[in-house]
């Protein structure tokens, strides 16, 4: 009994190092398994950004070509003197905003989710301000999800819809507020939405759906005039209704290629960091390590001193 | 003369959907079908639901169910702006069934909050869907 008490006390001290050097090595693997996580996340992200990018350069082809018939519409009805009136394109005095919140349906993707949240939050303080009503509609889980809890009144919210985006959910949303307009309910359309400018830069962006500001195009004389079916004012209404799916279509694309990069950088930052942390550790753990050898060796030095003694 | 042919492009939001020349096509016009060939004058129209047929050369003709949209003839060649396409042989005829059952439910239910336009308009692409798909 006795020696084995003086064993016990004697290796107090030790026993304390080695759970410290035992908790830092449990926590280089805890992060190292985090490390992998993140970068299989990054990978991941960079491969989904890499495919929304296609579908953003995808969508080119037919957004081009519409353009250029609106355009060439515009100009022809202009020259007739048409005034251009169409309901969307009527611009009212403000007293009901529809604001569109796009953000992300997963975190986990830096301060993209919490700038759409902000922005969205200042727009609608400066319309109330202004003495406006505000409907909101909620596209991705976070931006509904934080708008809920606070007890805002969302009109509608699509969630989990980047997953598989597909073009009938920007037709879903343009018809959701589409006649709401054109039965005079609200007087503004407003998104908000982080714009995909390149794989290291996005940027919220307030864009204005409602009244479409139709850009009129440079004059192109090269252009032959159709035969149009039915009149030029029929189909200029129907490319407008195409024209804003586009745009909200536009939006949702440039809002889901925005969040696969700011996933992508935010999970390469957290990969870095925790290698940064592993080496941090790997550095307190080569040092309790060689503590605890010396003072074991000086133990046995002392305890063979102590028996010669 | 007969089968000269032309360049026909038909793109949707999502993607170019075909390209290739042809020497006929004919589409659902808001004012009943029509057929283009080689050499039409310049001419722009809306597209309403319905099939689009392209023959490449006298073979048989290739299938498409549309949803709408616009047409585009220059001298250049035809362009077709459409929301929707799909190959006949590519349609889900599940699919369209339930959506077509969903929709005639949702049309004689009539409930309140019926948005009337938009579920005719699902009817509609449904039974346009499972017609071109049984036409194959």
């Amino acid at each position: 009994m006795k020696p084995n008490k003086c064993k016990r006390e004697l290796r107090d001290p030790i026993v304390k190092k080695m759970a410290t050097l035992r908790e830092i090595r449990r926590r280089i693997v805890s992060i190292q398994n985090i490390e992998q996580v993140t970068d299989a996340m990054r990978v991941v992200a960079a491969a989904r950004l890499r495919r929304a990018q296609e579908n953003i350069n995808a969508t080119r082809p037919y957004a081009d070509k519409l353009n250029t018939i609106l355009g060439h519409l515009i100009s022809q009805m202009d020259t007739e003197n048409q005034a251009l009136t169409h309901p969307l394109l009527e611009t009212r005095e403000v007293k009901h905003v529809c604001i569109i919140s796009v953000s992300a349906d997963r975190g986990l993707c830096g301060s993209f989710n919490s700038n759409v949240i902000r922005t969205t939050t200042q727009r609608m303080e400066h319309y109330q301000e202004s003495g406006a009503d505000v409907t909101l509609l909620c596209i991705g889980r976070r931006s509904q999800e934080h708008f809920n809890r606070r007890g805002y009144d969302i009109t509608d919210a699509y969630v989990n819809i980047f997953r598989q985006l597909e073009f009938q959910t920007a037709v879903d949303v343009v018809h959701e507020f589409e006649h709401l307009y054109t039965e005079k309910k609200i007087d503004k359309v407003e998104v908000i939405y982080n714009n995909f400018k390149s794989a290291i830069l996005q940027t919220v962006l307030v864009e204005q759906l409602l009244p479409l500001e139709p850009e009129i195009p440079e004059g192109d004389e090269l252009f032959l005039d159709y035969i149009y079916e039915p009149g030029q004012v029929e189909l200029f209404e129907m490319l407008l209704g195409k024209h804003l799916n586009m745009q909200m279509w536009k939006v949702l694309l440039d809002s889901n290629a925005a969040e696969q990069a700011a996933r992508m950088a935010a999970m390469e930052n957290a990969t870095q960091k925790a290698k940064e942390l592993i080496d941090e550790l790997i550095l307190q753990r080569n040092r309790a390590r060689q503590t605890q050898i010396t003072t074991e060796i000086s133990e046995i030095v002392s305890g063979a001193a102590a028996l010669e003694g | 003369m007969l089968n000269r042919s032309f360049h026909l492009e038909i793109r949707t939001p999502e993607q170019s959907v075909y390209e290739a020349d042809v020497t006929s096509v004919s589409a659902p016009g808001v004012e009943g079908n029509f057929q283009i060939l080689a050499g039409h004058i310049p001419f722009l129209t809306a597209l309403e639901v319905g099939e689009i047929r392209i023959r490449e050369s006298s073979d048989t003709p290739q299938l498409m169910a549309t949803s709408g949209g616009v047409f585009e003839v220059l001298r250049t060649g035809v362009t077709v702006l459409v929301e929707t396409a799909e190959w006949a042989s590519e349609i889900d005829v599940a699919r369209a069934e339930s959506a077509l059952e969903r929709a005639q439910a949702q049309l004689t239910t009539n409930a309140p909050d019926l948005n009337r336009p938009r579920a005719e308009a699902a009817l509609a692409r449904a039974q346009n869907r499972i017609k071109v798909a049984s036409n194959l």
